[in-house]
């Protein structure tokens, strides 16, 4: 695996890796590692400091913020890639149809890109959820119905440039069927460009969970999710800075790691990064003046 | 007289080209290849002729239908069977199958992140049910076919790996493997150095007497065509401006476009002198 290698060439993708390892070991192995139920109240623990049972204290319920985070970190970890793999299927699937079929078919489909894309995507994913209400499903549809145009349009764009590709006509005269045309001479182009948006958007997605959660029409309470937790410890602000800053701190922490991999999937993935060809570029350039 | 496999009547392709401003979406057609027609018999060479732009390429396009855009009228019959008016999925059938091409560039025809042998195994399966096995030894012996040596380890390799003489042999080698009544040899020397041209040549040669397909090769190199072709067609300007054997073209050039494409060919003379 070269691009593997290449990424882990990178100082700051270990760095991004390797906390983004961490929490999807905590995320998977949450009922083993969270010192309590995330769900059980304790109204005398209630608003307690840092203590050696509670390690980074108690909300005002009494739950334990250290628990309420390890679990937190399923629901967004899962939530986002769930959402990321969704947009990135529809959005193959439409920007697939749009470049390849063309003419109508792509007008009326890029035209119903732009109606997604004219409005922004907190907004548009609001009014999804203001309409079907909140929960677990229809957070994803409303990430997903804000997200998708972006990535049909760069989908569409790379295969309107493969398409007129001599090796595309090459396939098509020695009558290659539509279907493994698409699929074996078309998408693989289209899928470096698409890896590295999604690894970018993850952390965007992470934070847009948080916060719809956060205005409370995302995930639902009891269940323990970072921006359901900010919201909780907004009346306690003051006496228990700790029930806000935690949540906090961990949605800074994860989308700063998904962010950093991001940038180094996207240096890995440019040729023109690649020290080699800068040199030969050089050289080239040189030797012509 | 042999009945024709491959018969071309005033083929007609026009392109459109918008004109004038955004308002007016008035399309205007530009004709690229006017009422070309000529005949194929099985076994036999036709070689077409022309400046780049006179339309060569454009009439190959428009046999095999590859032209999205494009108007095409006129008809070709592909042994008696009118294929113009043929549904896209029957198109499919024929290409590759009936009629086989061979493009220009080889270092293009491959996909680049796909092996040789990946690509020759779905073209085969593409048109036969051929478990993955049976394919690849159809492969290798093809490749072994065209004068390629270590067949085997060519399929490992990628597109990239190879040079542009041997790209050519594999894309002959897949064009030929579908056993194609008709091949459509698209200037195929075109990107080639003069040693591998002449190899490549002697190589469609040959092969072209074990298989007895028709090639319609077309090409702007006059020594090709005195190389393989048994009738010729001079193209000019989307017309064939004059169509005859090859030797009698060679020895007494009638239209006078012939005669300014036979003068234009280098040599080591200086005829005429500066």
């Amino acid at each position: 695996m070269p691009l593997l290698r290449r990424l882990l060439q990178h100082k700051i993708a270990w760095i991004g890796l390797s906390l983004i390892a961490v929490i999807v070991f905590t995320a998977l192995f949450a009922p083993v590692i969270a010192p309590h139920d995330p769900l059980q109240v304790d109204l005398m623990q209630k608003l307690q400091p840092a203590s050696f049972t509670y390690p980074l204290g108690t909300d005002h319920l009494g739950r334990c913020i250290l628990s309420r985070l390890i679990y937190g970190s399923r629901v967004s970890l899962s939530v986002a890639f769930i959402v990321v793999s969704l947009t990135m299927t529809i959005s193959l699937v439409i920007g697939m149809v749009a470049g390849y079929v063309g003419g109508k078919v792509d007008t009326c489909l890029m035209r119903i890109c732009d109606v997604f894309l004219a409005f922004p995507s907190l907004i548009l994913s609001l009014a999804v959820v203001g309409i079907l209400g909140g929960g677990l499903f229809n957070l994803v549809l409303a990430l997903v119905a804000s997200h998708w145009a972006w990535y049909a349009r760069i989908v569409r764009s790379r295969v309107l440039s493969v398409k007129e590709s001599d090796f595309v006509k090459a396939a098509i005269v020695s009558g290659t069927r539509r279907l493994p045309l698409m699929l074996r001479h078309i998408v693989p182009y289209t899928l470096a460009e698409l890896a590295i948006l999604a690894s970018l958007d993850l952390s965007h997605m992470i934070m847009h969970i948080a916060g719809l959660s956060f205005l409370g029409l995302g995930i639902q309470p009891p269940t323990p999710e970072w921006g359901a937790m900010l919201n909780d410890g907004r009346d306690f602000f003051r006496g228990a800075p700790s029930i806000m800053f935690y949540p906090g701190l961990m949605i800074f922490i994860v989308s700063l790691s998904f962010n950093l991999v991001g940038d180094a999937l996207r240096d890995a993935l440019d040729p023109r990064t690649e020290r080699r060809v800068q040199v030969e570029t050089l050289t080239s350039k040189l030797q012509n003046g | 007289m042999v009945e024709a496999l491959l018969s071309v009547n005033h083929l007609r392709t026009a392109l459109p080209e918008r004109r004038g401003g955004r308002r007016r979406r008035e399309v205007e057609y530009h004709e690229i290849v006017r009422g070309v027609s000529f005949h194929l018999q099985p076994g036999k060479v036709l070689g077409i002729i022309g400046e780049s732009g006179s339309g060569k390429s454009a009439t190959c396009l428009s046999i095999l239908r590859l032209f999205r855009q494009a108007t095409i009228q006129g008809s070709v019959q592909l042994a008696g069977t009118e294929i113009t008016q043929l549904k896209e999925a029957e198109m499919r059938l024929i290409r590759g199958r009936q009629i086989g091409m061979i493009l220009q560039n080889p270092a293009s025809f491959f996909n680049p992140i796909a092996s040789i042998g990946q690509q020759f195994v779905d073209t085969l399966q593409s048109h036969q049910s051929l478990t993955r096995s049976t394919a690849r030894s159809i492969a290798t012996d093809h490749l072994a076919a065209v004068g390629l040596t270590g067949p085997q380890q060519l399929l490992q390799q990628f597109p990239f790996q190879l040079s542009g003489g041997m790209l050519q042999r594999v894309m002959i080698a897949i064009a030929l493997a579908l056993q194609p009544k008709v091949l459509i040899a698209d200037e195929p020397t075109t990107a080639l150095d003069v040693i591998t041209q002449m190899q490549i040549l002697q190589l469609l040669d040959q092969l072209q007497q074990q298989t007895h397909c028709a090639i319609l090769l077309v090409t702007h190199d006059l020594g090709v065509i005195a190389q393989l072709a048994d009738d010729v067609a001079v193209m000019y300007n989307g017309e064939f401006v004059e169509q005859s054997p090859v030797a009698q073209l060679f020895d007494r050039p009638q239209h006078p476009y012939t005669r300014s494409l036979f003068a234009a060919r280098l040599s080591h003379r200086r005829e005429g002198g500066r």
